[in-house]
């Protein structure tokens, strides 16, 4: 009997160090089905980030390169560059693409380099504890924002858009954005990081799949209630769907 | 053949031997007294069609050769002392990931912002590891323009060896001044094998996923990691341990001086030998590893020591480590950009030796 649905191949068999309730395993298991079904095994790198996600080379059952927090996007242009034929994938969370590796996720989108950006925003620093990120919701609590984010009295900014900063730049091609907090937007996620992958491959220029993603852990609640809350005050503010799709129409590519 | 001879900078000069080294990925960040560096490797690796990235700071060039380097190719950036400054946490990750890498440091003058003259007053950045951590990095130090050509082709080979980084220190002097260079065979860099323990090409070499990465959470894993990495330092100390000498078995006074302060103390050292003074030299080209045991050797045969650096004095501290006491230590310095003079170190070392009389 054929199996019509099991482990992806890509994905080690093994129970991961996420808390319950995180996206980060099921963002995992996208990802390792898109490889699997595009037969890029073997011919994948992950670079993975500073945060929880610096798990991923754990997870992730082929090469990675594990840089320095934020330095991520720079590790992986010269990755891409050096094995240009390989699918090369910057996982990264919302600390280390918006925070402390701004300027180096910037310039390998206005470079175009043709690896993809898989951005995994749940709005907090997970590893470290519950700390501010560049993404928190104004009024969101955090360890370093007490009272909740406060844009002017306590002049802590407000929360970064990062497919629509990036949107401006003539060197990324394809910007979307999705979610892991229902199953309906685990399935458009994956078809945008289907699109993506697919894109690099092709060597269009900088790809990048934002992710919504629970942290219930640092977020103070349950894992059922962090999907609500999620729906109810991420999605508003970050809209889902494709923020910048300059790719040549499905046909146009194939060709 | 006849020999590949041509008039160049320092800097063009490192990288024409960086290209003929089959450097494959070079990634950099304008930083002046360095710049014609950048601007050649810009031009020839383009024209071979491999990689060149002026990145948007020096932070980003180094974390694109940990990224090149981690794929197994031969990778380099340059720059000078601020900048090395800003690559100090990516030559941390190579050490703790054990990447080899070739950096170039065309010296000037600090700290902050400082001058952009010649300086050696980042010897203690270089060889004292740099970034956090316990670890060091290979420094070879070259006295001229051949010599930095030399040095930086035979780098990449010693840094794939040991899989330790190698850091080029040259100063602003060396980086501008023109001289005659003989110019090293070019290689190919799609001539090298793939490496065993690089990311990339895992269904080719028919192996598990291989991790790149500096990380070990658990104490009793990451201390095995730096025992090892130590080991090879040890082999590093034995095989590698490099200096020039002139005349220091009939001396009584050794100067020892590296880079363009070993050019003017050989200057200076002529000229005391006209006056009948028993000087010589002694040229550390490594840095790290210091050629201690041989300094150490030479105190026990009763000779003296003078370091002439262009700091305030931190070669000299090495010289007083390998020496250990045994004789004198003198030290004469200038700072800030200046390069000392030969008739300066002349009269330091009459002064010396008068008062020794």
């Amino acid at each position: 009997m054929e199996l019509a649905f099991g482990h992806p191949k890509s994905l080690k068999p093994i129970q991961t160090k996420y808390c319950p309730g995180c996206g980060h395993g099921v963002i995992h298991r996208l990802i390792a089905e898109v490889i699997d079904e595009m037969g890029l095994q073997l011919k994948s790198v992950i670079t993975n980030p500073v945060g929880c996600s610096i798990w991923a080379d754990l997870y992730f059952d082929f090469d990675s390169v594990q840089p320095a927090h934020g330095r991520t996007p720079a590790a992986a242009t010269a990755v891409k560059r050096m094995l240009p034929d390989h699918l090369v994938i910057c996982y990264q969370g919302d600390g280390d693409l918006a925070a402390i590796g701004t300027a180096e996720i910037i310039h390998a989108a206005n470079r175009g380099e043709k690896f993809t950006t898989i951005f995994v925003n749940n709005a907090i620093y997970g590893m470290t504890g519950g700390q501010m990120a560049p993404t928190t919701l104004v009024g969101q609590y955090a360890t370093t924002a007490p009272n909740g984010r406060d844009p002017i009295g306590a002049g802590m900014g407000y929360p970064i858009k990062v497919c629509e900063l990036l949107a401006t730049l003539g060197g990324t091609k394809y910007l979307a954005r999705g979610s892991v907090n229902n199953p309906a937007n685990v399935k458009k996620t994956k078809k945008y990081i289907r699109t993506a992958f697919e894109a690099q491959m092709r060597g269009e220029g900088f790809t990048m799949v934002e992710i919504l993603s629970q942290c219930p852990t640092n977020w103070k609640m349950s894992p059922a209630e962090s999907v609500g809350w999620l729906e109810q005050n991420m999605i508003p503010f970050y809209p889902l769907g494709e923020i910048k799709n300059t790719l040549p129409a499905e046909k146009e590519a194939q060709a | 053949m006849s020999e590949d001879i041509r008039l160049m900078k320092g800097n063009e000069a490192i990288g024409e031997a960086a290209v003929r080294a089959g450097c494959k990925a070079y990634f950099g960040y304008p930083i002046t007294p360095q710049n014609e560096l950048t601007a050649y490797m810009a031009v020839h690796m383009l024209a071979k069609g491999r990689t060149f990235i002026q990145a948007e700071s020096e932070v980003s060039a180094i974390n694109m050769v940990y990224g090149a380097a981690a794929t197994g190719v031969r990778a380099m950036t340059s720059s000078s002392s601020p900048g090395v400054s800003l690559k100090q946490e990516g030559i941390s990750y190579l050490c703790g990931a054990d990447l080899p890498a070739v950096i170039v440091n065309v010296a000037r003058s600090g700290p902050g912002l400082g001058g952009i003259s010649p300086s050696q007053g980042d010897y203690f950045q270089s060889t004292r590891g740099g970034g956090h951590g316990d670890y060091y990095t290979i420094v070879l130090a070259p006295k001229g323009v051949q010599d930095a050509a030399d040095l930086t082709y035979e780098a990449f080979a010693i840094t794939e060896k040991y899989r330790i980084p190698v850091l080029i220190l040259a100063d602003g002097l060396i980086g501008q001044m023109m001289e005659g260079v003989v110019l090293p065979q070019p290689l190919d860099p799609e001539g090298f094998p793939r490496k065993a323990w690089a990311a990339g090409h895992q269904e080719e070499m028919k192996r598990d996923p291989n991790h790149v990465t500096s990380i070990h959470l658990v104490p009793e894993e990451l201390e095995p990691t730096i025992l090892e990495r130590f080991k090879r330092y040890d082999q590093v100390k034995k095989e590698l341990c490099r200096f020039e000498e002139v005349q220091v078995e009939e001396a009584d006074l050794v100067l020892v001086a590296y880079g363009t302060s070993a050019r003017v103390s050989l200057g200076a050292l002529q000229a005391a030998r006209k006056l009948g003074l028993k000087v010589g030299l002694f040229r550390p080209i490594t840095l790290w590893p210091f050629p201690s045991d041989r300094l150490s050797e030479l105190a026990r045969k009763g000779k003296r020591f003078l370091a002439v650096e262009m700091s305030m004095g931190q070669m000299v501290e090495d010289v007083r480590l390998a020496v250990n006491g045994q004789t004198p230590v003198d030290f004469y310095g200038r700072c800030g950009g200046i390069v000392p003079s030969e008739e300066e170190v002349l009269a330091e070392i009459q002064r010396i030796l008068a008062g020794q009389a």
